[in-house]
């Protein structure tokens, strides 16, 4: 955190200054580790093992929060008798599919009630029978559902039968003490290279440090999302949170520190191929052919998101405006629909293969910043037309005359067809707009100076390209151009004559009948007579007044500083806060409450924005058969889950299991000692020449690597490596080993040295430092080569970049890549010019690769 | 303007006073607690962008994270780092930062030998410390004694500041301070001697300096330099209530080789870890027995030559 969130880290410093105990867990001793009171070295990759013992000491010695465990999660949940454990399996769940390589969740839901109509999952009549239930399973992994649930939980049929002893067999508590049996402290060791000793006291600080008194928070950041395992990891996290009672409480909960100041706004409203704003779904070309089917399956179910079609209206009303009525479904049929997975990375195969012909790059630098530069380069040279908006010069706009491929002969600058534009971009003080951080919340900027010659802000890029193509199709008679001519896209003009990012940020918060701005998403309807942009950011422009400007000082607020910026949904600052109360609405401690309930004034109050019912006792049971938010339940803080519990077990949503499993990583030394399952079998990987992957324990690659980050600079180096004041701060591009590995390839300590995977080779300078460990694993000592990536051919010291060594294999749920894999090292510079090829070549076939190898299956292929 | 004893060493209770101000605002001072930097180099950047310093040139040093290498004509503040293998286990609970000091025969910063690795993981760990170097504004400042152009003087805040449309180029400064800061600049430039004003014309209208200001963690603290100095004892009374023994202040005393700094240190090791001189002495101690000397010399040299004349004559 001190490495890429300096500014942030201060916090953690105060803490610390206040007593708080700081644990670092990173396979290197970072500038956060030498302020931390712990430093855990640990593999990389190995973090459900270590967070899964974390558990198993807790549910094994019952040093959960019980009482919050039993009323808050769905640890008493009954789950389905076809259910079928990794513990059973080897490594598998029930459901899977060998030749779709999916699973299907049915033998994962909730038990069918007895004494209800309840049907076993995949029995129901719905419209899944009309397709095949594996059909309808591939649809929804190529959509990357799960993204969808990004605001609240994935709809199960109905809430569960629970067993509030937790003592049926097959309850969730008791599932998961099965699930995670093996995964002890000498698990640890074996897998992890964390000693029992240093596990011990992780677990001891966690468990003094959580319960009624005390909270424990998690901060973590790419080091567990870029995994072919990712979510789970982080699922892993919250199942302890959720055990220890750390969900919805002051100074816990689990906080994703983000790879880029906005990126939490880059998913609300989204930059992804499968989200449309405010985590609305995509629409399917297969799946859905009206409002009502695409909103079958969501709406009605409990929780907030049973409201699911007053946001899907008010979205559509907000696009299309006056156009989008009652009889024309609002207009819906205009959305565009996804035909398959749309993803990045399948997006460049499909690039490679003739089958995309243009590119918007907008501050994106895929050449360097996204792993596979080659694969990536390849793409590129194969489009028609590429547009790069950026602040430099970055490699992807330059590929095509000094890029890797063109040293090597593997491309030539004069047979590569891409026609090229590059446009500059305004930086972020000259123009206006919010940023989104962890904490959910949005955090305005206003416009210091105005952009310089012909840059310009995205904003207005976007809105001036729809204004040409509107006028070009003014007049058109074309059903097609019907979506585009019926925009809403008439937007005020600020001083300099630009489009006022104030007026989009009112629209994305939506506007009453009365034109007047609305204040919550309570107040959204799904007649048409509401429109939002972005049913979660509804109340950021509440009173007329942009909430996220506000600006009061933390020292003239409470703990909570309600008045700075303003957090989605309705500017609660620590979700699911109803959790820090007990059942019966009383605070669980004086010293830790937030939120309670004010039984005289009948309603939730507190030092947080209660994210809750504001009038809905604790007492209150739900009629049965009750839909939306009237099916919440007083003591469900959880309430956009169906059944208003956090989900320690997973029934519906994630594409490979419903509890967090250890997987190895799609490249990795060593045998998964736990089951014979060997890396994630639902994970993908892109089957695509440029994209071998290393053979699992290979002599060839016998090295674990890991690409990270510097403070000094900013992700692809396009903002850092550009600028004299930050790239002499960190100049040339180096990697870090130990001084074990230094030893046993020859390397010392500041000389050139080359890294070699089955994608190719780089150079880099190399530190030697014990900052690094040696881990021992098992029976051997395990090394790790840290890259950090931020190196490309372009700028004031040009290098090599890492990513080029990284290979395409992605968590499935979310299809984000792996950065984690084995390498080899070795002392010198590399080849230049087509040796280099010849190099990669030898190495190879070294490795026995053949043309193309991966794990579980590839991607629209078989493997 | 007086000339005492005091006014090239010892304590000296106004240094603004001695220098010459009949009234002047308190003297300014930075603290910096390197227990709580955390390494970003926000200080440096902050500093070249407002006092538009040129880059020093890019080049990996190796030396762990740091860069920069030192002081400089072109770098004003500096962020050292250094890496400490830590032979003894570590106290339950306090940290690599509670672990003891170096024991001083030389000071290492080369490779760490193989050997070391041989303990399972976890055990023995690494010391990582960070510390924001920047000129001292010593109370006794050499460059400032000996700048035969008056370029370097003495702010009305205490600090010291040379005027680079004064400065000459001489570089008798340089060799003058105890801790080598200033330095004159070769490369890019004509010679002139450069170095931290302590954002003087920040100062001025009631600013903070740049470093200050940027820095997240506020190690780098800035005021009242007799505030600050009961701020940063306080400190050292904290930490070592929470085990961390090896906390002390460095600069901090008045009555040491240069009277105190005006920018003093918290540190967690001995003083030549961070690269810094252990007992500091301003170059100009002995100015006034130099004098003596040479009086006193000169005095006997003509006596010796008088008694030469007078003695013998045939």
């Amino acid at each position: 955190m001190a490495e890429a969130h300096p500014v942030g880290f201060q916090w953690v410093v105060e803490a610390k200054k206040r007593g708080a105990q700081v644990i670092h867990v990173d396979p290197r001793f970072t500038r956060t580790s030498a302020l931390a009171d712990l430093h855990v070295p640990i593999r990389a990759g190995s973090d459900i093992v270590f967070l899964g013992a974390l558990i198993n000491h807790v549910v094994s010695n019952d040093l959960d929060f019980r009482e919050y465990v039993v009323a808050y999660t769905n640890a008493a949940a009954i789950i389905d008798e076809r259910y079928q454990d990794t513990e059973d399996l080897d490594g598998l769940f029930s459901g899977f599919d060998p030749e779709t390589g999916h699973y299907d969740p049915a033998s994962w839901q909730y038990a069918p009630r007895p004494g209800t109509g309840d049907r076993p999952a995949g029995e129901e009549e719905d419209e899944v029978d009309a397709m095949s239930r594996g059909e309808h399973a591939r649809h929804s992994h190529e959509m990357a559902v799960s993204d969808t649930h990004g605001s609240g939980g994935p709809p199960v049929d109905h809430k569960p039968d629970r067993d509030e002893t937790l003592q049926h067999p097959n309850c969730v508590f008791q599932i998961l003490k099965r699930h995670y049996a093996r995964y002890t402290p000498e698990m640890v060791e074996e897998v992890c290279g964390i000693s029992p000793e240093q596990f011990r006291k992780v677990a001891d600080a966690l468990v003094a440090n959580s319960g009624r008194e005390r909270t424990a928070s998690f901060c973590y950041a790419v080091g567990w999302t870029q995994h072919s395992t990712g979510a789970q990891m982080i699922r892993t996290a919250s199942i302890l949170q959720l055990l220890l009672g750390n969900i919805g409480r002051p100074g816990g909960g689990i906080l994703a520190l983000r790879g880029h100041a906005s990126i939490q706004g880059a998913s609300d409203v989204p930059t992804l191929f499968n989200l449309l704003p405010g985590y609305l779904p995509m629409p399917h070309a297969d799946l859905h052919h009206d409002l009502d089917s695409f909103l079958s399956g969501q709406e009605g179910k409990a929780g907030f998101w049973g409201n699911v079609r007053s946001y899907a209206v008010s979205l559509l009303k907000s696009w299309w405006g006056d156009a989008a009525t009652a009889e024309n479904d609002f207009c819906w049929d205009y959305l565009p629909r996804l035909t398959g997975d749309h993803s990045t990375y399948t997006t460049v195969k499909l690039m490679i293969d003739g089958g995309c012909k243009g590119y918007f790059l907008v501050g994106q630098n895929p050449a360097v910043g996204s792993a596979n530069g080659k694969m990536q380069r390849l793409g590129l040279a194969n489009l028609d037309w590429l547009v790069v908006r950026d602040m430099q010069m970055i490699e992807s706009a330059t590929f095509w005359k000094d890029g890797p491929e063109i040293e090597t002969g593997e491309l030539e600058t004069d047979k590569i067809g891409t026609e090229v534009f590059f446009l500059p971009a305004a930086s972020h003080v000259e123009k206006a707009g919010s940023f989104t951080q962890t904490q959910r919340m949005l955090q305005w900027r206003d416009k210091a100076v105005a952009p310089p010659g012909d840059a310009m802000s995205d904003l207005e890029f976007y809105y001036q390209l729809g204004k040409r193509i509107r006028e070009k199709l003014a007049g058109s008679t074309d059903e097609m151009d019907r979506p585009l001519l019926e925009l809403t896209w008439d937007y005020p003009l600020d001083e300099d004559g630009e489009i006022d990012a104030a007026a989009v940020l009112r629209e994305m918060n939506g506007v009453g009948p009365d034109g007047a701005a609305l204040s919550s998403y309570t107040q959204l309807k799904p007649d048409g007579s509401t429109r939002c942009g972005v049913w979660i950011y509804c109340g950021v422009y509440a009173d007329e007044v942009n909430q996220a400007r506000r600006r009061k000082p933390h020292w003239e607020q409470d703990q909570t500083a309600a008045e700075w910026g303003w957090a989605w949904p309705a500017n609660r600052r620590i979700l699911y806060n109803r959790a820090s109360a007990a059942p019966d609405g009383t605070p669980w401690s004086e010293r830790k409450k937030l939120v309670w309930w004010d039984a005289e004034a009948g309603r939730w109050t507190g030092h947080d924005v209660p994210d809750f019912i504001a009038d809905r006792a604790p007492d209150y049971v739900p009629p049965e058969g009750a839909k939306g938010p009237d099916a919440i339940a007083g003591d469900d803080p959880f309430i956009m889950q169906t059944d208003g519990k956090g989900w320690l077990f997973v029934p519906t949503g994630l594409a490979d299991g419903p509890l967090p499993t250890h997987f190895e990583p799609a490249e990795s030394p060593f045998h998964n000692p736990l089951y014979s399952q060997q890396s994630n079998p639902v994970s993908t990987w892109v089957s695509e020449e440029s994209n071998p992957l290393n053979p699992n324990y290979s002599e060839v690659f016998p090295y674990v690597y890991t690409t990270y980050r510097l403070t000094e600079h900013h992700t692809a180096g396009a903002m850092s490596r550009t600028l004299p004041y930050l790239t002499e701060l960190q100049p040339e591009p180096f990697c870090e080993v130990s001084p074990r590995l230094a030893a046993e390839r020859g390397l010392t300590h500041g000389d050139w040295v080359t890294i070699v995977t089955a994608r190719t080779a780089i150079e880099a300078r190399v530190l030697v430092t014990e900052r690094l460990r040696s881990l021992r694993v098992g029976d051997r000592w395990v090394e790790q080569v840290g890259l950090p990536y931020h190196w490309g051919p372009n700028g004031l010291v040009p290098g090599d970049s890492p990513n080029d060594l990284v290979g395409v294999t992605m968590d499935p749920n979310v299809y984000i890549q792996d950065k984690v894999g084995t390498c080899d090292i070795r002392p010198g510079r590399r080849p230049r010019g087509p040796a280099l090829v010849a190099y990669v070549d030898a190495y190879r076939r070294r490795a026995g690769l053949g043309t193309q190898h991966g794990p579980g299956r590839s991607n629209g292929e078989e493997a | 303007m007086t000339f005492s004893p005091e006014s090239l060493f010892g304590r000296l209770e106004d240094v603004q006073s001695d220098a010459g101000y009949d009234e002047h605002p308190p003297r300014m001072g930075f603290f910096t607690d390197t227990s709580i930097c955390i390494g970003c180099k926000a200080c440096e950047v902050a500093c070249k962008e407002w006092n538009m310093v040129p880059d020093d040139g890019f080049m990996l040093t190796g030396m762990s994270y740091d860069n920069t290498q030192g002081l400089g004509a072109s770098t004003w503040r500096h962020v050292a780092f250094i890496e400490k293998p830590v032979d003894v286990p570590v106290p339950e609970g306090s940290g690599p930062t509670a672990s003891t000091g170096t024991d001083l025969g030389m000071p290492t910063v080369g490779v760490p030998q193989v050997g070391d690795q041989e303990a399972p993981s976890g055990e023995g760990g690494i010391r990582w410390l960070m510390s924001s170097d920047v000129c001292k504004h010593c109370t006794h400042a050499g460059c400032l004694d000996n700048c035969p152009t008056g370029a370097l003087f003495r702010t009305e805040f205490g600090t010291v500041v040379v005027q680079p449309d004064v400065c000459n180029g001489c570089g008798y400064c340089v060799p003058s301070c105890p801790y080598g800061v200033i330095d004159v600049r070769h490369e890019d430039g004509d010679g002139r001697a450069w170095k931290c004003t302590m954002c003087y014309d920040r100062l001025k209208v009631g600013e903070t300096p740049m470093c200050a200001k940027a820095c997240p963690t506020e190690s780098i603290q800035f005021g009242e330099l007799t505030e600050l100095r009961e701020r940063a004892q306080a400190r050292v009374e904290e930490l070592h209530e929470q085990g961390v023994e090896v906390a002390r202040l460095y600069g901090a005393d008045p009555g040491d080789g240069v009277g105190g700094d005006g920018a003093f240190f918290l540190l967690l090791d001995e003083p030549e870890v961070y690269g810094l001189p252990p007992d500091p002495v301003v170059t100009t101690r002995d100015l006034g027995s130099i004098w003596k000397h040479v009086g006193a010399a000169a005095v006997g040299l003509v006596a010796l030559g008088v008694a030469s004349f007078v003695g013998g004559r045939r």
